[in-house]
């Protein structure tokens, strides 16, 4: 009954619409056919990851040791803190780094050749592959020390996560007003004064927002990790022996062949999304406020 | 001291020294910026001085050899850098279509606002969710949801030497599969910038002309954007050479070439992730060999990408 209507429908369509705009139509299509393929991914892992964490979630995850091979219960309490420590001695060497040469880029040699050099190779940098990184800290640091160690871990973060720091120290210093600068140098202020006591601590939320995003990506990253602070079974004792992390127990316990080691690594994963997931919102939101 | 005359008392003097410490600040943070091109040197310099004796041992027939020996401490990375090449290739072929349409359809007015802006905070949600994560999605959700279409290829059209083994669950696609899911992301942020940034006036003109929608876009808007896209796609392709742990949960890290996607393979990184952490002597050099060309194919890609990306933002 319906299909005699619908024709006519069809060809009042064709005989009012050109061939142009009909392409334009079925090309508005396919870019929302795009963006829906794009969506599925992202949806289909977090669903993913929120359902098999959530079901196999308890409090004690976080405060047990992994459970050996075939044994159920347990944790990842050591590789929590051993994540907290490398991604802190990461912090420590990459932060006073990147922060003080973006004070020279942003306040001292801005669109300069120099600057835009150091601009370059910092994008080059970024571009480094993560394992090409850890082949370089196991290199400098493992084996300059005889062992694989959270300081080796921490050092390969830091270079990962120097150019992001750099970058969002930046700009977030060349976005402070330039009236800020014109008036403490008016008042006599000397370079040092006005970076340190003017522009800095106006620049400080937007650094710290870009900071804290880098700190959870480089929680999650594993192929640094990998061998270099490598994994271990107990709690940390010294930031010179191997350590576990929550990354590397993801990866160890994805591929293991025990049901609750597996369980172990989705409840691991959902620890690393939420961080991700909760820093981005936080610093969306931050941003928004300011 | 000694050197100022001695009637100009205190003023002077303190801001003398504040002028020291001034300069001295400079200096540190000027120390400090080069320091960040010293670090990209570093890891050139190490990574080749340790790469140095297999480089000297097995020459250019690292690249054209596939045997991989322990034992014998023969070495020659070929599968993998076919496998790098191929899980790439795959990763574009998808990502890039796709990419460039979600940047379409967020950089035109289909949305309003309100509803643009968490669709755009998603898609760089997905940019940020850890590779590990990707991996064991991978093992437990895709391998398996991909095996009947794989199944499917290779009894249907398994006369193409693509398709011609029979898939056994992990493999070269599923890697290719799950990369090109981590880099749409990239190229659909970077496009949909520099479609942003194409001047309005030149849309207005477009359609003043009487032209439609689309072919505005194909016609005026795309060539505009033509080398901002060009340098997403590239930093991706970088990012996909480079990307290591869902490639190794899910390729399977087989140690031979095949012609088919299908079959398992591995790649550079995830050679250097399996037996990094186990290897000595002259295989953690090769390993270094590796990590070295690794570093040297992104490293070209994405200076290519950067020169394209600065050209392209000067000219506007």
């Amino acid at each position: 009954m319906a299909s005699p209507e619908f024709a006519t429908a069809l060809n009042m369509k064709r005989s009012s619409m050109s061939p142009r705009t009909l392409f334009s139509s079925v090309m508005t299509v396919i870019t929302f056919v795009c963006a829906a393929l794009a969506l599925i991914p992202l949806v289909a892992v977090l669903s993913y990851v929120l359902i098999n964490g959530a079901s196999s979630f308890r409090l004690s995850v976080f405060t047990q040791l992994p459970p050996a091979p075939g044994l159920t219960g347990g944790g990842f309490g050591n590789a929590l803190v051993g994540t907290f420590l490398t991604v802190g001695i990461a912090s420590l060497l990459s932060i006073p780094f990147g922060v003080l040469a973006a004070i020279f880029l942003a306040e001292f040699y801005r669109d300069t050749k120099l600057a835009e050099t150091i601009n370059f190779l910092t994008n080059v940098l970024s571009g480094v592959p993560s394992i090409v990184i850890g082949a370089f800290a196991y290199a400098f640091v493992v084996l300059a020390t005889g062992t694989f160690s959270a300081v080796a871990g921490g050092f390969a973060l830091a270079v990962l996560m120097l150019p992001t720091i750099v970058r969002t120290a930046t700009e977030s210093l060349e976005s402070v007003p330039r009236d800020f600068r014109q008036a403490a140098i008016g008042l006599g202020a000397t370079r040092f004064q006005t970076t340190v006591q003017i522009v800095l601590p106006a620049a400080i939320p937007a650094i710290i927002t870009g900071v804290m995003l880098a700190l959870a990506r480089a929680a999650g990253e594993t192929a640094p990790i990998l061998f270099t602070a490598s994994t271990s079974r107990y709690w940390v004792r010294s930031v010179w022996e191997p350590t576990a992390t929550m990354a590397r127990l993801v990866f160890d316990f994805a591929t293991a062949p025990y049901k609750s080691q597996q369980e172990l690594a989705w409840v691991g994963s959902l620890v690393l999304v939420a961080l991700v997931l909760v820093t981005s919102i936080l610093s969306r939101w931050i941003v928004r406020k300011r | 001291m000694a050197t100022s005359p001695s009637q100009t008392a205190m003023p002077t003097e303190r801001s003398q020294s504040s002028r020291v410490l001034d300069k001295a600040f400079v200096w540190l943070t000027g120390a400090f910026a080069i320091g960040v091109g010293f670090v990209l040197l570093a890891i050139a310099f190490r990574v080749g001085t340790d790469a140095l004796p297999a480089i000297q041992k097995f020459g250019l027939s690292f690249l054209t050899t596939s045997r991989w020996s322990v034992n014998d401490e023969v070495f020659g990375a070929l599968t993998q850098i076919y496998g790098t090449l191929v899980t790439s290739f795959i990763a574009l072929l998808i990502a890039v279509p796709i990419g460039i349409g979600v940047a379409l359809f967020l950089s035109e007015d289909y949305l309003p606002p309100r509803i643009k802006q968490p669709v755009v905070f998603l898609i760089e949600l997905l940019a940020a969710i850890p590779s590990v994560v990707y991996g064991l999605w991978g093992i437990f959700v895709l391998i398996p949801l991909l095996k009947p279409f794989g199944i499917w290829l290779n009894t249907n059209f398994g006369w193409i030497p693509l398709f011609s083994t029979a898939p056994s669950g992990p493999g070269i696609y599923v890697a290719g599969i799950i990369l090109s899911i981590m880099i749409l992301p990239i190229i659909a942020a970077i496009s949909r910038d520099s479609l942003v940034a194409v001047p309005a006036e030149i849309r207005q003109a477009a359609y003043g002309l009487g032209a439609t929608r689309w072919e505005t876009i194909f016609q005026v808007i795309l060539p505009a954007a033509f080398s901002g896209i060009v340098g997403g796609i590239m930093l991706a392709l970088g990012r996909a050479m480079g990307e290591t742990m869902a490639v190794t949960m899910v390729i399977g890290n087989s140690n031979s070439i095949s012609p088919s996607i299908l079959s398992q393979g591995s790649t550079v990184s995830s050679l250097l992730a399996n037996q990094f952490a186990e290897a000595g002597g002259l295989q953690v050099s090769s390993l270094m060999y590796a990590a070295l060309i690794l570093f040297g194919l992104t490293l070209v890609v994405n200076v290519l990408a950067e020169i394209i990306v600065r050209r392209f933002s000067l000219k506007l």
